[in-house]
């Protein structure tokens, strides 16, 4: 993967530069020695590092203003971070950026009950919103596996989503206002605690854009009600085909369960050894069916998907009986990306969502593959909204292990879109998938993507190399071209 | 000049014909079914673009969970298709044909153009939230997609969101892919009288904020209550708070017992008066909205809606309004005569707990000389010029529509 070639000028005002952003910064906010700026030179897709310019970390909204508007007037570019948790390397450093870490906006704002939202920092983690309700009976419902780390300003960058999106929606659909300060140090506040915003959904523009188009300053959530029950259930089908058509037949009946993940055996053996959840290692392919609501309905529920699992062969059905083994069902799930990391020095997290009917196809696919590059893969899935987590193993000690390792992973995200399906569900483009965009969209769409960049960024400073195979060239793209001449439809009345 | 009406037969002559008027810098008002082309400020073109023959489903998979269909698809035929295997528009959208004074066939992509959303809101989102993908022309002639049918992909910016709403300004929707739920089994509502709308609002919070999953909440304050047809037994005097539960049957039936212990007991309306009843309040005409009358739509925060309609009816006399979603959605209806369509006093009201308020219903003249969206200003306004601009240079699209030259 290629990133831009730093700027030689830019790196020569490297010291004008740290000393613009103390003057704007004060004291440890920012951060110039080579070791401390270390600890920032990569997210969590670790195979790519970058050593940052410098990095800035502002307290206050003033003070992200003043570095943007200095960034933007002194032509140097921006990669904003959360927590840096991104997968796809969405806070992936750059040599000539500074590196704009949003870690000291930690503050809850408001937590407004009688109209179910919570105002945040973005600097807030995920889980902390959650910690914040839970005592009144309230939760926030996208729960991405790194909820513990992850901040809520990196799940609006990337609507991030979870085991919980099938029946509560991602990050875009709990989010219900932000403020955000484009590049020039303008200050926009969209939606609030009220339903929708005038004009463009620019709230919905906004989240998942990866950093690329303005920085989070404030977060405005909706908390829904906890369920007063759950019960999940863990079933193990002889065959993936099997699973699958189980899993269909469950949204068949009408049922959207709160959670409902698969595992093949191999991802299934490895969590089992990480952490002893006694999942059936017969198995060919494992469901976490999790039913949530009243206690009339879970009930209910449970006996529905009993049935349904019966009538596919299922070959082991548990369900859980109390709270600590529902836990317990899902430990294994959430662990299994660390449990593979078990049985490999390295592994590659895939992210494609296909259409559901698909899956033992592409699974079958993916195991051809597996001897044709020489790398194992152990697959999770998020079964009920069609996105898949191959994780393929390899060693980045092996020389060309890495780079078969990401050519392995190209090709599952090409067949993810030759099978009806995209590259990618929940973990951004980033710059893992950024040469990929290709694949999915021609140069027009690609174009229509740009011009949106350009009306909030045209100088392109924003998150440059991320998202886009090219960087944009906005003067080029608002040239008006006309299509002269081309009068192929004679007899449509002309003006 | 003489009015045209363009009607094109597919995709490249929809792209033709704006390629066409781009050249020649002539604005054009899109449509389908026609019916919300009252709704927004009248567009200032001598054409019309009308997709009426870009009709039809293209792929609809109910174990997929999605349908795709060209854009002028009747929605009726679309609930017909999806209601025959059991799955809906969770997103409610209501029909505003009454209402809007119009006739014409409501649009799949007239739904999401203008991003409806019903009662089920406070559960389920809008129109934005179940648009997966769409293929749409821009302001060049240029055929352009985005998104995919399936629900979970970030793959780029999230253009649905950029075109729902949009009102036609951007692009020209030529296919769209929206996601589907399985209807729920049963449905069933309790009522309760004569609560003031302080207390309303606060029971609809409480009730919202259980969990007993209530997906619909309205109240309707006396003496519109009573214009409701569905249920004839409404008392003439009293308020109505409605509460919607919906689910598996012994799910339902448990839920109404559980609120019923927790709040009071009520009325009950069984599926087929509960469904009647909340199409009537989704299409608003029933209660307000007599002839000639202004209809305001307003977004605010849920608990500020009392002091809002209450603001708004101290200042114009003959005022009403009744809350849906919980009081996030306030309707209020305003005598014709009144000075600015009652624009400023409905706009201050809200200015301190935030939110939007559209004209949804009034003259031709007055939606020209009063802004209909609530106007935006400083940089997003800029913002949202720049924006149209990228996608319609020559500003040919609707022009107009949502604000002037927007």
């Amino acid at each position: 993967m290629l990133m831009p070639l730093p700027e030689e000028s830019i790196l020569a005002r490297r010291a004008e530069i740290v000393a613009a952003l103390r003057r704007i910064v004060p004291g440890e906010g920012v951060i110039d020695s080579k070791a401390e700026r270390r600890a920032y030179e990569c997210d969590a897709l670790t195979a790519y590092r970058a050593l940052p310019l410098v990095v800035v970390l502002p307290e206050t909204t003033e003070q992200v203003v003043a570095v943007l508007r200095y960034c933007s007037e002194a032509g140097v570019k921006v990669v904003p971070r959360g927590s840096g948790t991104s997968l796809s390397g969405g806070a992936l450093p750059l040599e000539d950026a500074v590196l704009l870490a949003m870690g000291k906006f930690k503050r809850i704002l408001d937590i407004d009950i009688e109209n179910r939202c919570v105002v945040v920092q973005p600097g807030v983690t995920n889980l902390a919103i959650t910690h914040a309700v839970q005592d009144q009976g309230f939760y926030y419902a996208p729960d991405p596996s790194s909820q513990i780390a992850c901040s809520i300003g990196g799940n609006v960058a990337e609507n991030s989503g979870g085991v919980h999106c099938l029946k509560y929606g991602l990050t875009t659909n709990n989010v219900i206002g932000i403020e955000f300060i484009t590049i020039e140090g303008e200050v926009i506040r969209v939606g609030g605690k009220h339903y929708d915003a005038a004009g463009y959904d620019l709230l919905g523009v906004m989240v998942g854009s990866e950093g690329l188009l303005g920085v989070v300053t404030e977060v405005t959530v909706r908390i829904l009600p906890k369920p007063p029950g759950a019960r999940a259930l863990l079933i193990g089908f002889p065959s993936i085909e099997q699973a699958g058509d189980c899993v269909a037949d469950i949204i068949g009946h009408g049922i959207i369960p709160g959670g409902m993940e698969m595992m093949d055996r191999a991802a299934t053996h490895a969590a089992e050894a990480f952490v002893h959840a006694d999942y059936p290692l017969d198995a060919e392919a494992l469901l976490i069916v999790e039913l949530d609501g009243c206690v009339a309905e879970v009930h209910h529920l449970v006996d529905a998907v009993e049935g349904i699992a019966a009538a596919h062969g299922a070959n082991s059905v548990r369900t859980s009986h109390s709270e600590e083994e529902r836990l317990l069902f899902w430990a294994g799930r959430k662990a299994a990306f660390p449990a593979v990391g078990r049985l490999s020095p390295d592994f590659y997290c895939m992210d494609g969502t296909i259409p559901r009917r698909r899956l033992s196809e592409v699974l079958l696919r993916i195991r051809q593959m597996e001897g044709q590059y020489g790398l194992r893969v152990a697959n999770v899935f998020h079964a009920g909204d069609g996105n898949l987590h191959p994780l393929i193993m390899y060693d980045a000690n092996k020389p060309g292990e890495l780079e078969r390792a990401e050519e392995f992973g190209n090709d599952i995200l090409r067949l993810c879109v030759e099978v009806g399906g995209v590259l990618t569900g929940e973990h951004g483009v980033g710059v893992e998938k950024r040469d990929l965009m290709g694949t999915m969209f021609n140069e027009i769409d690609l174009n229509q993507q740009q011009r949106l960049k350009c009306a909030f960024d045209p100088q392109s400073l924003l998150n440059p190399g991320k998202m886009f195979p090219q960087l944009c060239r906005c003067a080029e793209l608002g040239r008006v071209h006309v299509h002269g001449g081309q009068m192929r439809f004679a007899d449509i009345p002309r003006f | 000049m003489r009015q045209t009406i363009l009607r094109p037969a597919d995709a490249l002559q929809t792209a033709e014909i704006i390629a066409r008027a781009a050249a020649e810098n002539t604005p054009l008002e899109i449509r389908a079914g026609g019916s919300k082309q009252a709704f927004g400020r009248p567009v200032d073109a001598a054409h019309t673009l009308d997709l009426t023959h870009l009709a039809g489903i293209l792929d609809y998979e109910p174990a997929e969970l999605f349908i795709s269909a060209k854009a002028a698809t009747p929605l009726a035929q679309i609930r017909e298709e999806i209601e025959a295997h059991g799955q809906m528009l969770a997103f409610e959208p209501p029909d505003w044909r009454t209402l809007l004074q119009a006739g014409g066939e409501p649009t799949l992509g007239g739904t999401v153009a203008c991003n409806l959303a019903g009662p089920r809101r406070v559960r389920a989102g809008a129109a934005r939230d179940h648009f997966l993908g769409f293929s749409a022309i821009d302001g060049r002639g240029d055929l352009w997609k985005a998104g995919g049918k399936v629900v979970k992909n970030v793959t780029g910016y999230d253009m649905c969101k950029l075109q729902a709403g949009a009102f036609g300004t951007l692009s020209v929707l030529l296919d769209c892919t929206l996601r589907l739920l399985p209807k729920p089994e049963t449905s069933r509502s309790v009522i309760y009288f004569g609560l003031p709308d302080e207390e309303a609002v606060r029971v609809m919070a409480q009730a919202l904020n259980s969990p007993h999953e209530v997906s619909a909440a309205a109240h309707l304050p006396a003496p519109i209550s009573a214009r409701a047809s569905a249920a004839p037994d409404f008392p003439l005097d009293k308020s109505v708070t409605v509460l919607r539960l919906e689910g598996p049957r012994p799910s339902v039936a448990y839920r109404v017992e559980m609120l019923e212990a927790w709040h009071r007991p009520g009325l009950q309306l069984g599926e087929a008066e509960s469904e009647r009843l909340w199409l009537e309040i989704g299409s608003v005409q029933k209660f307000l909205g007599g002839t000639g009358s202004i209809l305001w739509r307003v977004c605010t925060s849920p608990s500020a809606a009392p002091s809002v309609l209450h603001n708004v009816r101290n200042q114009i006399d003959g005022a009403e309004g009744f809350y849906d979603w919980g009081g996030g959605l306030l309707w209020i209806e305003i005598d014709p005569s009144v000075t600015d369509a009652g624009e400023s006093i409905v706009r201050q009201a809200i200015l301190r707990s935030g939110g939007h308020a559209t004209l949804m219903r009034a003259g031709a003249g007055q939606r020209a000389r009063i802004p209909v969206f609530q106007p935006l200003a400083g940089p997003l306004e800029a913002l949202t010029r720049r924006i149209k601009n990228g996608f319609d240079p020559h500003g040919i699209l609707n022009p107009g529509r949502m604000q002037q030259g927007i």
